[in-house]
C-alpha cells in the first residue's frame, strides 16, 4: 500500500508544466487534487514514471464568475462550495458538490481533477455536460482548445485528453435567473459512489408551466449522460405525474447501465425513472424559489 | 522544464509541523501520512486504509482537515500541518475536543479518535455550532468500529459547549485551537491564516443522510 516509485516535477508556471508533460509523454501524469490518483498509486493500480505536480503554479487556483463560473486547475470542491458569487450564477454546483465524498476530501480533491478523471460516477461531470460546460485544454507549442463536455467524455475513466494535455480550468455556464436546478442521488453510505445520480434544470413560463427541462444522469451510462426531457414535459405543471413519469422513461431508454454487486441493472433502471422524477420535481420548486425571489 | 527530481533519489524537505520546523530526507513518494510517523516519530496520526477510506490519518492543511495517506510530504513543504500532537502543544491540559471526547465516552478501542479529532478540529473551525446534521456530515469520512458514533456526535455537542464556556469565561487562553463563537474561521493554531468564510447558505434539496 506503498505508491511505486516516481520521478516529481515541481513546475512553477502553466508553461513549465506543459513543457515537462511534452517530454514525458505517455510517461507522465499530472498531480492535482491526489484523491482519486494517490489512492490508485497506493493500490499499484498505476505507477505512472513521473508525476507532474501542478500544485505550485502559480495563479492555478482562481475561480472567475462572469459569463460562466470558471474554475481553474488546483481550485479545491472546497473553494467552489464556498464561492457565494459562483453558488449564485450557478446553484446546480454547489447542490451537486455536497454529495462529491466526503467534507475532508473535498478540502484538498480539484474540480479540473474530477472533470478530467471522467469517472462516470462523478457527479460534477453530469453537471458540466448537463449545462454544457466547456474544459480548457493547454498542451506545449499549441493554442488552447476550449472542449465541449458532451466531446470530452469518451469513456468511463476515459476522456479525450491525450499524454502531454494540462486541464487548465473547466467553466460551468450561469444559469438563467429564474431557472431551478436540483441534484438527487442514492448511494450505499452518504460520500460514497452513486449507484444513480440525477442532476436536472428546469425553466418555467410565466404561467408556471414548464419551458424546458434537462438531465444530466452519473453511473447509469459509460459517460455521464445527458436528456432533454422537454419533450415531455413542456407546456406541463411540474407536478404532472404523468409528465414526470414519461421523463423518468425517457432517460432510461436513454441509459445503459452495467451492473454490479451493490446494484443490478434492473435496479438501476428503477432508479433512474425514480431519481428523474424526484430530480425535476424538485428543481421545478427551485425554480419557483428563485422566481420569487428575482420578483 | 521544471526543477525534476528522479525516482530512486531523496529530496531534504523542510516540513512545519506543530508550529516547528522540521528536516527530513525522503524519496518523493513518500505519503504524508508515512513522513509523519516513521520519519518525525509523531505516531499520534493513524494509518488504517491508506486510500482515503476510513479517515484515522486525518490532519490539518493549514487549518483544514485533509486525509494525509492521500498526500506527499514532498507536497505539503510550503504548508503547516497540525497533528493531533499539536492539540495540545505544550504537553498541558487537554484541548476541549478531546476532553469532550472522554467526557462522553466518544471512544472505544481509540484508532479512529485522531482522525476524528482532527475532522472535528476542522469542523469547529469553520461552524462552530454546527446542529446535529452538520455534525453528522463533518465527520462522515470517519469510520468508528467500536462505538456505533453516537457516543462520538454527543462528544462534538459537548465540545461546541465546552469552547463556548473556556471562551466565554473571558479567560485567555494560550493554547491555540480554542474557538470564539462568532468567528467562523478563526486563525490555525500556529498563525497561518485560515481559508475564506464559508458565505453559502445550502439549497433545501432534500438529501439522504447515514441513520
Amino acid at each position: 500500500m506503498k505508491p511505486p516509485p516516481f520521478a516529481y516535477h515541481a513546475p512553477a508556471t502553466v508553461g513549465e508544466a506543459l513543457d515537462d508533460l511534452a517530454g514525458l509523454g505517455d510517461e507522465g501524469k499530472v498531480l492535482a487534487g491526489g484523491q482519486s490518483l494517490i489512492p490508485l498509486l497506493n493500490m499499484r493500480l498505476a505507477a505512472p514514471a513521473a508525476l507532474v505536480d501542478i500544485n505550485g503554479v502559480a495563479g492555478l487556483d482562481r475561480i472567475d464568475v462572469a459569463a460562466a463560473v470558471t474554475v481553474a486547475a488546483t481550485a479545491r470542491h472546497t473553494a467552489l462550495e464556498r464561492h457565494a458569487r459562483a453558488l449564485a450564477a450557478c446553484p446546480l454546483l454547489g447542490q451537486a458538490l455536497r454529495h462529491v465524498a466526503h467534507p475532508v476530501v473535498r478540502n484538498r480533491g480539484t474540480v479540473c481533477g474530477s472533470i478530467a478523471h471522467a469517472d462516470p460516477a462523478g457527479e460534477l461531470t453530469a453537471v458540466l455536460a448537463v449545462l454544457d460546460g466547456t474544459v480548457r485544454v493547454e498542451r506545449a507549442g499549441a493554442a488552447p482548445r476550449e472542449i465541449a463536455a458532451d466531446e470530452f467524455f469518451v469513456a468511463p475513466l476515459e476522456s479525450v485528453l491525450t499524454p502531454g494535455d494540462l486541464v487548465t480550468a473547466v467553466s460551468f455556464p450561469r444559469m438563467h435567473p429564474q431557472a431551478g436546478s436540483a441534484f438527487v442521488e442514492i448511494a450505499r453510505r452518504h460520500g460514497d459512489y452513486a449507484l444513480c445520480g440525477i442532476a436536472a434544470v428546469v425553466d418555467l413560463d410565466g404561467q408556471g408551466a414548464v419551458s424546458a427541462a434537462r438531465v444530466g444522469a452519473i453511473s447509469i451510462h459509460p459517460t455521464p449522460l445527458v436528456v432533454d426531457c422537454g419533450e415531455v414535459l413542456t407546456g406541463r405543471p411540474p407536478d404532472d405525474a404523468d409528465a414526470l413519469r414519461a421523463a423518468g422513461e425517457l432517460v432510461d431508454a436513454a441509459s445503459a447501465p452495467g451492473g454490479d454487486l451493490h446494484a443490478d441493472v434492473a435496479y438501476r433502471r428503477q432508479l433512474t425513472r425514480v431519481l428523474t422524477a424526484r430530480a425535476l420535481s424538485a428543481a421545478a420548486d427551485h425554480a419557483r424559489t428563485r422566481t420569487q425571489e428575482a420578483a | 522544464m521544471s526543477a525534476r527530481v528522479p525516482a530512486d533519489q531523496e529530496l531534504d524537505l523542510t516540513l512545519r509541523v506543530n508550529g516547528t520546523a522540521r528536516q527530513v530526507r525522503v524519496p518523493a513518494r513518500r505519503l504524508l501520512s508515512d513522513a509523519l510517523r516513521h520519519d518525525l516519530e509523531l505516531t499520534g496520526t493513524h494509518v488504517g486504509c491508506e486510500h482515503g477510506v476510513c479517515g484515522c490519518c486525518t490532519v490539518l492543511l493549514d487549518g483544514e482537515p485533509v486525509r494525509s495517506c492521500l498526500m506527499f510530504a514532498v507536497s505539503v513543504r510550503d504548508h503547516e500541518v497540525t497533528t493531533v500532537e499539536g492539540l495540545t502543544p505544550d504537553g498541558g491540559d487537554l484541548h476541549p475536543i478531546q476532553r469532550a471526547f472522554q467526557e462522553c465516552h466518544g471512544l472505544q478501542c481509540g484508532f479512529c479518535t485522531p482522525g476524528f479529532l482532527m475532522s472535528v478540529t476542522g469542523m469547529l473551525a469553520g461552524n462552530p455550532t454546527p446542529d446535529r446534521d452538520e455534525i453528522v456530515e463533518g465527520i462522515s469520512g470517519n469510520l468508528c468500529r467500536c462505538t456505533g458514533y453516537q457516543n462520538i456526535i454527543a462528544a462534538v455537542e459537548r465540545a461546541v459547549e465546552l469552547s463556548a464556556a473556556v471562551d466565554g469565561d473571558g479567560m485567555s487562553r494560550a493554547d491555540a485551537g480554542e474557538r470564539a463563537p462568532g468567528r467562523t474561521r478563526p486563525p490555525t493554531p500556529y498563525g497561518a491564516a485560515g481559508p475564506q468564510v464559508p458565505g453559502t447558505a445550502r439549497d433545501g434539496t432534500a438529501e439522504e443522510r447515514p441513520s
